[in-house]
């Protein structure tokens, strides 16, 4: 009846997933409370959870990656306390078995549902406005998106409750992934999440690219869009080039899995390397997709404070398009060590020297940007810097690591850590605040408390290279990554820096609550009334912040780049002749397919395979139900639109 | 087609505007790009599944081989049906066109027809294999073969599933943009299953040796 679970499932005897488990049931069951007794189930359901509006959509994607940032965070600092006490007799205070489990999800999480929930929450929320459009090519299908992210989010949750997680690193490499060496539930628990929320991943990439390649607003040709949408752009044919392969390996490891297949298994002539090859065949370009968007809002950031326009703008797009191709073509240098000999290490070895010089055509860019700008120091801004500083450090050790000699040394090393850590918080996430800093007036109508940012900003900044600077002498003096405890005792103070590191980044984290909570609480002082708080350069900034469900009443006309710049420093052409239009209706369809994919996925874990066609059948019926609706579109009357026009004039006179 | 004088000259005026920049495209342009990039990560899974295959197929564990496993003439008959299920496939597109129902049924009925007799070879095929001890947990090779051919049969019945909703669709929706729309990808689909079966009758029937 329920397959293999059973109530030895339950960590009963483990006292921090089950404390943790707790707290976040009662959290849980609080918010729902509160919910329930405010009576806020009908907005919510109406507003937001079944909502089609690209705006609302990605806001709930960033809420999601800073949800999950706390676990993924919580995972790190636990690991690096770790460490700071397991040295030479001591023990620590986390069993080997438990330690595998968290650098297992710390990695799954932060990639796959903080960094690409964050940058595709970004790109969801600024895409259309940046283009001048009414919404995403394919408004259903986004939230079907996002909530399949859910599905998946929720599913790696779980299996913090209710068996384990996967004590295979955040790629699951076999043969230790296969079922001879994990039989329990925890490789299925990341394969299941990652094929649901891959899925979701693969429909926004396919939406996302239609909008930019097809939804534009009139005379905004290629070489008119904004950087970030360029940047989009690439990213998003990488996901759709990407995650494919992604999905089809990880199908493979489940056939070998479920139905003994042997495809990466020792015996029965399968081939474990061919995985490794598969998945960085995604796992390059995905880094890509990651950063890509980040170097985007840098662009935009540092373009909008330096009162210039972007220095070098097609050389900025050749060199995103550049990345893009080249990203498919390094893969093996995540595993110089295989063997494949001289010849083939050194072509990716050079190939991958070669993708970091169309970065450094961008880092160039952005400094001759801000030269002679007038800059002002706001927090993106400090974010965009200090991301040029880190990422320029990051991208260097990066090409050291591209020598493959000095790889065989390096390889799975703690400067490997420190590397890639460089370049995701010294890239990602620090772009993901940026965007969030400079995107938060348009999608809520006021700023963000700008001390508390630059707070934020300041702790993240020194707490990255506390934390890791250590990691990459550490690296080379032997020690290795995902390991729970060592015997050599002059490590251990560097271990303790490294601890420190982590501990500052926690007030940084802190204080980006503190400073939501603030900004709220004070918001009346922070409205934005005119739209365009930072006198910014493209279209988003055209528009009321927030901006109304149909974004333009009516549509933008763009006669070069910085469509924006240009209308507001020669306003000319007749009055705006407004007239109804139509918005997508509110779906469900979305919340429903996440709803039975949440069981399917866990019953496809536990072999209850009654409750998987419950859930696969469930699916059907909802996707049928949406096909015979015939109504997709609402009427907005052109007395809302007027309405709506002359409040945002009213207001802006005001500003 | 009507078009009025007055839209006519919009369209001679819209012209000379580059495609680029003359704003957002019509729906059913968006939704058949859509659809093209959805097809083109689905071929992607194929890549994955193909680049396996070649890996894997001298892997047979000392298990059967490809030249023992294979009938050419049954795959030739599977492969005809296939392709003339996409002939008839497009012969069900322009009568969608020509918003004609008795014809779509007809030729919709045969390209199901033939779809499910190439589904009825396929399952005979696998069925022979697994009950002479060569199913897919047998070898690495035979693991790669079941998953890559096995892949594009599902597809091949999500289409068959795909073609009778339509069908529903046409009966009770009757010919409005959202069901052509819909019809257009779904020949679309039909179509590029019949590319990824070309390189599995290439690249495993017709590439099996010894």
């Amino acid at each position: 009846m329920f397959g293999k679970l059973s109530w030895a499932a339950i960590p009963l005897n483990e006292p921090i997933p089950l404390i943790t488990v707790g707290v976040l049931i009662v959290g849980i069951v609080g918010i729902l409370s509160l919910v329930t007794w405010k009576g806020w189930w009908p907005y919510l359901w109406r507003e937001w959870i079944t909502t089609t509006d690209h705006k609302r959509l990605g806001v709930m994607y960033v809420i999601l990656a800073l949800v999950m940032l706390l676990r993924g965070f919580s995972d790190a600092i636990m690991m690096r306390a770790q460490l700071a006490l397991a040295a030479g007799h001591a023990a620590g205070y986390l069993p080997p078995d438990h330690y595998n489990q968290i650098f297992s999800a710390h990695g799954t999480i932060m990639i796959f549902f903080v960094g690409m929930a964050f940058v595709i929450g970004l790109m969801n929320f600024a895409l259309p406005l940046q283009l001048g459009v009414r919404d995403v090519a394919f408004p259903v299908l986004n939230s079907v998106g996002f909530w399949l992210t859910a599905a998946g989010v929720l599913l790696v949750n779980v299996s913090l409750g209710v068996g384990e997680f996967s004590r295979t690193g955040w790629l699951a490499y076999p043969p230790l992934s296969e079922i001879a060496y994990s039989p329990g539930v925890g490789v299925d628990y990341y394969l299941w999440s990652l094929q649901i929320s891959g899925l979701g991943t693969l429909l926004s990439g396919i939406n996302l690219t239609t909008t930019i390649l097809k939804l534009r607003a009139p005379g905004m040709s290629y070489a008119r869009m904004p950087v970030f949408c360029w940047t989009a752009l690439a990213s998003n044919l990488l996901i759709v080039a990407a995650f494919p392969i992604l999905t089809a390996t990880f199908a493979m490891l489940l056939l070998d899995r479920y139905l003994g297949f042997h495809f990466f298994t020792n015996d029965g002539g399968g081939n474990p390397m061919m995985y490794i090859n598969l998945i960085w065949g995604w796992g390059h370009p995905e880094v890509y997709i990651l950063i890509l968007p980040a170097f985007g809002v840098f662009s935009e950031v540092i373009a909008t404070f330096s009162g210039k326009p972007l220095f070098g703008y097609r050389s900025m797009v050749m060199a995103t398009m550049a990345i893009c191709v080249l990203s498919f073509m390094v893969w093996l240098h995540h595993f110089f060590t295989m063997g494949a000999g001289a010849n083939v290490n050194a072509f990716f070895g050079i190939a991958t020297m070669i993708i970091a010089v169309p970065t450094g055509v961008k880092v160039f860019n952005w400094l001759f940007t801000m030269y002679g700008g007038s800059i002002r120091f706001t927090a993106p801004v400090l974010w965009a810097i200090g991301f040029i500083v880190t990422f320029v450090i990051g991208g260097m050790t990066g090409v050291l690591m591209a020598i493959p000699p000095a790889d065989f040394v390096l390889h799975n090393s703690l400067f490997l850590i420190a590397h890639f850590h460089n370049v995701i918080i010294g890239g990602v996430i620090f772009g993901a605040m940026a965007g969030y800093t400079y995107w938060f007036p348009k999608a809520f109508g006021f700023k963000l408390h700008e001390g508390l940012g630059k707070a934020v900003f300041w702790c993240w900044f020194v707490g990255f290279y506390l934390a890791f600077m250590p990691l990459y002498g550490l690296g080379l003096m032997g020690a290795t990554r995902r390991m729970q405890h060592y015997a050599d005792t002059s490590w251990q103070p560097l271990m303790i820096v490294a601890f420190g590191g982590a501990v500052v980044i926690l007030i940084g984290i802190i204080l980006t609550v503190a400073q939501l909570v603030v900004s709220i609480r004070t918001r009346n002082r922070r409205r934005d009334l005119s739209g365009d708080p930072w006198n910014g350069r493209t279209l988003e900034w055209s528009t009321s912040s927030p901006p109304p469900v149909w974004n333009f009443a009516v549509l933008p006309v763009v006669s070069g780049p910085d469509a924006f710049w240009r209308t507001k420093h020669n306003p000319k052409g007749p009055a705006p002749k407004y007239e109804p239009l139509e918005v997508p209706k509110h779906s469900a369809l979305g919340f429903t397919v996440a709803f039975f994919a949440v069981p399917l996925g866990f019953a496809l874990i536990w072999h209850i395979w009654w409750l998987a066609i419950v859930g696969l059948l469930g699916i059907v019926a909802a996707v049928l139900r949406h096909a015979w609706r015939v109504d997709l579109e609402e009427h907005v009357s052109l007395a809302t639109i007027l309405e709506h026009e002359q409040a945002q004039q009213l207001r802006a006179a005001r500003a | 087609m009507s078009i009025t004088i007055d839209t006519a000259t919009q369209q001679i005026a819209l012209d000379e505007v580059p495609l680029s920049q003359r704003g957002p495209a019509p729906q059913r342009v968006v939704a058949g790009f859509g659809f093209w990039l959805f097809l083109l990560s689905d071929i992607i899974i194929f890549s994955a599944l193909f680049a396996a295959y070649a890996v894997l197929n001298d892997q047979t564990n000392g298990g059967p081989g490809a030249i023992e496993l294979f009938n050419k003439r049954h795959v030739f008959i599977e492969t005809a049906c296939l392709l003339a299920s996409s002939f008839t496939c497009g012969m069900m597109v322009i009568s969608v066109d020509r918003r004609s129902a008795p014809s779509t049924y007809f030729w919709a009925l045969l390209t199901l027809l033939l779809g499910l007799a190439f589904l009825r070879l396929e399952v005979s095929e696998f069925s022979d294999m697994v009950l002479h001890g060569a199913g897919p947990s047998r070898s690495a090779f035979l693991s790669s073969f079941f998953t890559l051919v096995g892949t594009h049969g599902l597809h091949v019945t999500a289409g068959a599933c795909w073609l009778l909703v339509m069908m529903a669709q046409v009966a009770t929706l009757g010919f409005r943009p959202m069901v052509m729309r819909r019809m257009l990808c779904f020949s679309l689909f039909w179509h590029a299953l019949d590319i990824v079966w070309i390189g599995v009758f290439t690249v495993v029937y017709l590439g099996a040796h010894g």
